[in-house]
């Protein structure tokens, strides 16, 4: 399972990485969306895979759930949630602004 | 004796902000004054926690009572209570600035404001390693209306590059936090500190990544190369309070830089031991360079003061590199004079373009400004100290870098770099004091015929000028205590590079042991 999860992050990552190379804000804010599930999967995974693991400490259970990445990741979420909306205000601002969907603002090239 | 007074810089700008968020339709002037009286109280609840801090010992708040490595928990040493206070004095002082009419450019200006303090505050002061993502995240959000403020394509433009580069920054964050906490388990900085020192060699990879991957986050937020090209533009472009008050924003990655490995990845830490020695000090070099690169061949003052910031970076880090006691302290010393000198040179610059309707701050010959004297002794001031010249306070606060790094290695380096892009500010700002205040044609040149006659420029009133005056006067000022401040800095110092102090002050006494015995007992 370590092997599956790892891979899954690297692809996500991976993927997220080549749209946020992109030149158009639309594939970066998709690149930008994944890296964060991404990282977000990752903060999960740092309380280590189990299964059939209790949630709550009890006397009879030697091990446990690690509960503090479950609260960390609820933080990631939600911040991660309003910058992107953000962003997504942003380039739609930007839009309409500069008048083109070019991260850098360049027009499109002039027909020839 | 739990001190509530730790809380206030974090509360105060909360609660206000959220009480000029209900006053959003209400006249503007009351707005104004609340973001003014709730600068101006933090600023005497940190001038408070300063003095309290220059004989105390570290002074800790843990939220909520949870036993310390397990809650979160606030910590105020010597160095993030001289810190805030400039954080205060700054945001008074932009805060007055803007209340002349850049904050009519929008309705959230004030709330923004208030937010963004609350977010450095924070950073400086909290003591757990995911708190301070937190409040890095408030930092940044307030941050990114702050640089759109007003509008324009130029300020959106520069605004998605720096966003954008934030999310990456933050995600890259979350993945440093996440290795850290998986591989020590805690997220608390002084018992990661303590667990660093007692992780095992077969994870010393795994947290050497992930202390590198939490730098370059640091070296994003500081504007060290190569990750400093989003700064010239998002600086150059926003208005000039927010210019001014975002030159204390790359010092959070400064200080955080400083804090974090410092004392997680300090040269008692085992594995993860002076990680840092042999990159910060060639990374700061190499930015030195870059930014007076940059201050030399930018034609426009705003862009020249946004290229000083970044050299102001490299010259605090490349000092802070060699991790030696009276170079980090030197560093403490000079760290309030660039901040408020550049902050200065901001609002210099505004008031500079406000006069050159056609111009702007641009090298543009022949555009003369309305108050020659008044904004030429004003730039006079800046440039003197920023560019290092005596008797100002650029001048000691560098002296005193200079000869405190060289015994070390570096130190041919430090000194042809700090140097040299010394003499390069000077001249480039020469230039510009030269082509601004100078290079005008007469006016009753006849003969050439080609001289028409200027618009009438608006005149700033006394209170236009006076934030950026008292900035200036802060300079002197720096010099006439530098004795205090040098003693202040050095026992700043003593706190930042000695680990054990930060430890015992959280975890309590005896809980840096494992610290010592990996050292080899000393």
């Amino acid at each position: 399972m370590e092997w599956l999860v790892s891979a899954c992050f690297g692809v996500m990552i991976a993927c997220g990485v080549y749209l946020v190379l992109r030149a158009r804000t639309f594939p970066v804010i998709l690149g930008l969306t994944l890296m964060g599930y991404a990282v977000n999967l990752f903060l999960f995974l740092t309380g280590r895979l189990h299964t059939n693991l209790p949630d709550i400490i009890s006397g009879s259970q030697t091990q446990y759930a690690d509960p503090l990445p479950q609260a960390l990741v609820l933080t990631a979420i939600v911040i991660g949630f309003a910058m992107i909306a953000f962003v997504v205000v942003l380039s739609l601002r930007a839009l309409g602004e500069l008048d083109t969907d070019h991260v850098d603002g360049h027009k499109e090239n002039p027909p020839s | 004796m739990i001190n509530h007074l730790i809380v206030g810089p974090l509360l105060l700008p909360l609660f206000m902000g959220t009480m000029i968020i209900l006053n959003t339709n209400q006249p503007i002037a009351r707005r104004r004054i609340l973001g003014l009286f709730s600068c101006l109280a933090v600023l005497v609840i940190t001038i408070i926690l300063l003095f309290q801090s220059v004989d105390g010992p570290i002074q800790t708040y843990v939220l909520g009572d949870w036993p310390t490595p397990f809650g979160i928990v606030m910590v105020l040493d010597r160095l993030s209570a001289m810190m805030l206070c400039i954080t205060a004095l700054l945001a008074l002082i932009c805060l007055a600035y803007a209340a002349r009419g850049t904050d009519r450019q929008g309705k959230n200006f004030h709330a923004l404001f208030q937010f963004q303090l609350l977010g450095i505050n924070g950073a400086f002061l909290t003591g757990d390693i995911f708190n301070l993502f937190v409040f890095f995240e408030i930092m940044l959000l307030s941050s990114y209306g702050l640089v759109l403020h007003g509008g324009g394509g130029l300020r959106t433009r520069a605004g998605m590059h720096y966003v954008m580069l934030n999310l990456v920054g933050s995600s890259i964050f979350l993945v440093g936090v996440g290795i850290l906490y998986a591989v020590l388990g805690t997220l608390n900085m002084a018992d990661l500190a303590v667990r660093m020192a007692q992780a095992p060699a077969e994870n010393a990879a795994l947290l050497q990544a992930a202390g590198l991957i939490l730098f370059a986050v640091f070296a994003l937020k500081a504007a060290l190369l190569p990750l400093c090209f989003w700064l010239p533009d998002a600086y150059g472009f926003t208005s000039a309070p927010v210019a001014a008050l975002f030159a204390i924003m790359t010092k959070v990655g400064v200080y955080v830089i400083l804090r974090v490995y410092c004392l997680i990845f300090s040269n008692f830490a085992g594995v993860g031991a002076g990680l840092l020695n042999t990159w910060l000090l060639p990374a700061a070099l190499i930015t030195l360079a870059a930014g007076a690169a940059g201050v030399a061949g930018s034609r426009d003052l705003r862009r020249i003061t946004a290229y000083l910031v970044i050299m102001s970076v490299g010259t605090l880090l490349a000092v802070i590199g060699t991790f030696q006691r009276e170079a980090i302290a030197a560093a403490i010393v000079y760290l309030p004079h660039t901040t408020f000198m550049t902050a200065a040179m901001f609002l210099v610059a505004d008031l500079i373009g406000r006069q050159r309707p056609d111009a702007g701050t641009g090298l543009v010959p022949d555009r003369p400004v309305g108050q020659p004297t008044l904004l030429g002794l004003l730039f006079l001031t800046a440039a003197v100290a920023i560019g290092g010249l005596p008797p100002l306070s650029g001048f000691v606060a560098k002296v005193m870098m200079l000869t405190t790094v060289k015994d070390s290695a570096g130190a041919p380096w430090i000194w042809g770099l700090v140097l040299g892009g010394g003499l390069l500010t000077l001249i480039a700002l020469g230039r510009t004091g030269s082509v601004i205040f100078w290079k005008l044609l007469p006016a009753d040149d006849t003969e050439t015929a080609r001289k028409t006659a200027h618009a009438p420029v608006p005149v700033h009133a006394p209170a236009d000028v006076f934030p950026a005056a008292v900035l200036l006067v802060i300079s002197p000022l720096l010099v006439i205590f530098g004795g205090m401040i040098t003693e202040f800095a050095f026992a700043a110092a003593d706190h930042v590079i000695n680990p054990v102090h930060y430890i015992e002050a959280v975890l309590g006494p005896d809980r840096s042991l494992p610290l010592l015995l990996s050292s080899g007992g000393e």
